[in-house]
């Protein structure tokens, strides 16, 4: 038997407050399971970075994770606008964040690149107008 | 490997097998059962919460009595800075140093002394290794506890310099031993502590091999003893007070980070907030601060449950005491003290880990997720578990029974009983 655990989450796009749950609840299964710990954190930070991103740029969306003995996959997707220019939006430094956005301390374009940073595999399917679908894998 | 030694313990007589306790600890270490409270050893971090909230004053501290000082031929007190301030109308610390003296003392060494000479060495240990930024205290050992079982990613961040108590411990037996000739056991180096936490601490050290310090006597105890021998008359400077302002504040957040004279710091108190420091901090969410002073108690050490003051009310008159004080009494005039730095490496205790390998863990957590799911997810503690999923980690381990929960014994007792009224 192929030994797997789903996780997945709903993330509001509403509440600002509530962002960073879903990726502090894998977290804490993660060390639960005796992942790691720098596996653990990777896998804290590269979720986070998405899941703030759920939150800012696409009014919210869902993510799943599965973690194997192996590897942890996880999937963020959203109905939102959708990425103009992946290429683009994976240099750091990049960002569309509004001055508000900003003022709260997101905004400097280093989301997606440390998604990169952090996972083994990152892959990011997305159409304008229709959401986007970013795919991470980190292996253990 | 560590022992688990701990200063929190149950009186069974007085506990009355509430729920309370259960639900406030921070690291979800006590279970109710049989009707009375148990500590779950691993998990406990001393911090002192449960002796803060039992209504029925049934958690309990293990400290030595005052009368352990008939055991010593030379005895110093060492009082912790947060001690100045459960005083009421005390201006200045040379009436408490002396009142000490009167109660029995032979000397006394301020930790406050001994921490003017930690935020010194930190100074410098932080400028040669900024590498290892941001840092994170190790005078709090509720903290150092904490750290060790849940964040090991975090285990190299420790500032690896020893306490203020066990530097003045230090210090004090070697100066009792010069000015006296006595053997270091007919010396007895008493701390006046604040907390459970250091006194486990002394037992149970982390990062040395062992501490100076021979006795721990409650901050709450001293007081009441010490009252009588109070007086303003002995106001003003004597041979024992060399600490300053960077020292007598260590006793409250923001002290520590204080003698460190930089901006670029955080300084949180009060055991849920320091937990959510961390998580940020693991997450890598922290970035341009150079230090982390973490104090599991509201306000700093005053917030300690062996003190006799309201930590607020203590702050304020921390503050005031301080006032007209010099800004340091004691400095390294150029040598670091010997053994002033951790020698010992503290490991990551994985005790939350539920079993050898993450896939014998995968198998288990599926199991108590399962079960999780059965429960009536109500999290109200009537089975003696902190939360439903608790319960069910508990049930999988086998030291609970599905039946411990009312809600599932209840269905199950209707259900006897329908199949009984069919027969
Ligand atoms: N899920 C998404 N839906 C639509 N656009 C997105 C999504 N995720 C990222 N983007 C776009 O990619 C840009 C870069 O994202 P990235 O996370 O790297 O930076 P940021 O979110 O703007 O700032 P930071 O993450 O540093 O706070 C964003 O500004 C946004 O235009
Ligand atoms: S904050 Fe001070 S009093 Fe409270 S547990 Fe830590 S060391 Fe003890
Ligand atoms: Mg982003």
């Amino acid at each position: 038997m192929c030994m797997t655990m789903k996780l997945h989450f709903d993330v509001s796009g509403e509440d600002f407050t509530r962002a960073g749950e879903a990726s502090g609840k894998v977290k804490s299964k993660l060390k639960q399971l005796g992942i790691a710990p720098d596996a653990v954190r990777r896998v804290a930070i590269a979720l986070y970075e998405g899941e703030i991103n759920l939150v800012i740029h696409a009014g919210g969306g869902e993510i799943d994770v599965e973690i194997s003995p192996e590897n942890i996959k996880m999937v963020l997707s959203d109905k939102g606008p959708g990425i103009a220019d992946v290429e683009k939006a994976m240099t750091e430094g990049f960002s569309t964040a509004t001055e508000s956005i900003r003022s709260l301390g997101f905004g400097a374009g280093m989301g997606l690149p440390n998604m990169k940073k952090y996972s083994d595999e990152m892959k990011i399917d997305t159409k304008l107008g229709e959401g986007t679908r970013i795919f991470m894998q980190i292996n253990l | 490997m560590s022992s688990f030694t701990h200063s929190v313990y149950l009186d069974s007589e007085k506990c009355k097998g509430c729920i309370n306790c259960i639900k406030r600890c921070p690291t979800g270490a006590i279970r109710v059962r049989g009707g009375k409270a148990h500590i779950i050893k691993e998990f406990c971090i001393d911090c002192g919460e449960c002796v803060r909230v039992c209504p029925h004053h049934a958690k309990k501290t293990r400290y030595d009595s005052l009368d352990t000082m008939k055991e010593y031929k030379y005895k110093v007190a060492l009082p912790a800075p947060s001690f100045y301030a459960q005083f009421n109308n005390v201006t200045d610390t040379g009436i408490i140093l002396k009142a000490l003296i009167k109660l029995g003392f032979d000397a006394v060494f301020e930790v406050a002394a001994a921490a003017e000479m930690v935020s010194e060495m930190s100074r410098k240990y932080i400028a040669d290794h900024p590498e290892g930024k941001p840092y994170i205290s190790t005078a709090c050992p509720s903290i150092i506890r904490l750290i060790r079982v849940r964040f090991p990613e975090l285990i190299d961040r420790m500032l690896p310099i020893i306490t203020p108590a066990d530097l003045a411990a230090q210090l004090a037996a070697a100066e009792a031993m010069e000015k006296t000739g006595l053997k270091r056991e007919e010396i007895g180096i008493f701390f006046l502590s604040p907390c459970p936490a250091k006194v486990t601490s002394v037992a149970d050290p982390l990062g040395i091999e062992k501490s100076e310090i021979d006795r721990v006597l409650a901050i709450k105890k001293v007081y009441t003893a010490l009252l009588p021998h109070m007086k303003h008359d002995d106001a003003g400077d004597n041979e024992y007070k060399r600490a300053g302002r960077i020292g007598v504040s260590w006793g409250i957040t923001g002290g520590e980070v204080g003698g460190l004279l930089i901006d670029n710091y955080i300084a949180a108190d009060g055991i849920e907030n320091v937990i959510r420091v961390l998580e940020d901090l693991e997450d890598s969410k922290i970035s341009g601060v150079d230090f982390i002073e973490l104090n599991s108690c509201t306000g700093g050490c005053v917030g300690g449950v062996l003190q006799v003051e309201n930590p607020y009310v203590a702050k304020t008159k921390l503050k005031l005491l301080r006032k007209y004080m010099p800004i340091a009494g004691s400095h390294l005039d150029g040598k670091v003290p010997e053994n002033s730095f951790w020698t010992k490496e503290v490991e990551f205790i994985p005790v939350f880990r539920l079993g050898a390998t993450p896939k014998e863990s995968m198998e288990i957590m599926q199991k108590i997720d399962e079960l999780a799911e059965a429960l009536p997810g109500l999290d109200c503690g009537s089975c003696g578990a902190p939360s439903c999923r608790a319960l069910a980690e508990d049930i999988i381990r086998g030291v609970a029974n599905e039946r411990d929960c009312i809600h599932l014994l209840k269905r199950y007792l209707h259900k006897i009983s329908s199949d009984l009224n069919s027969l």
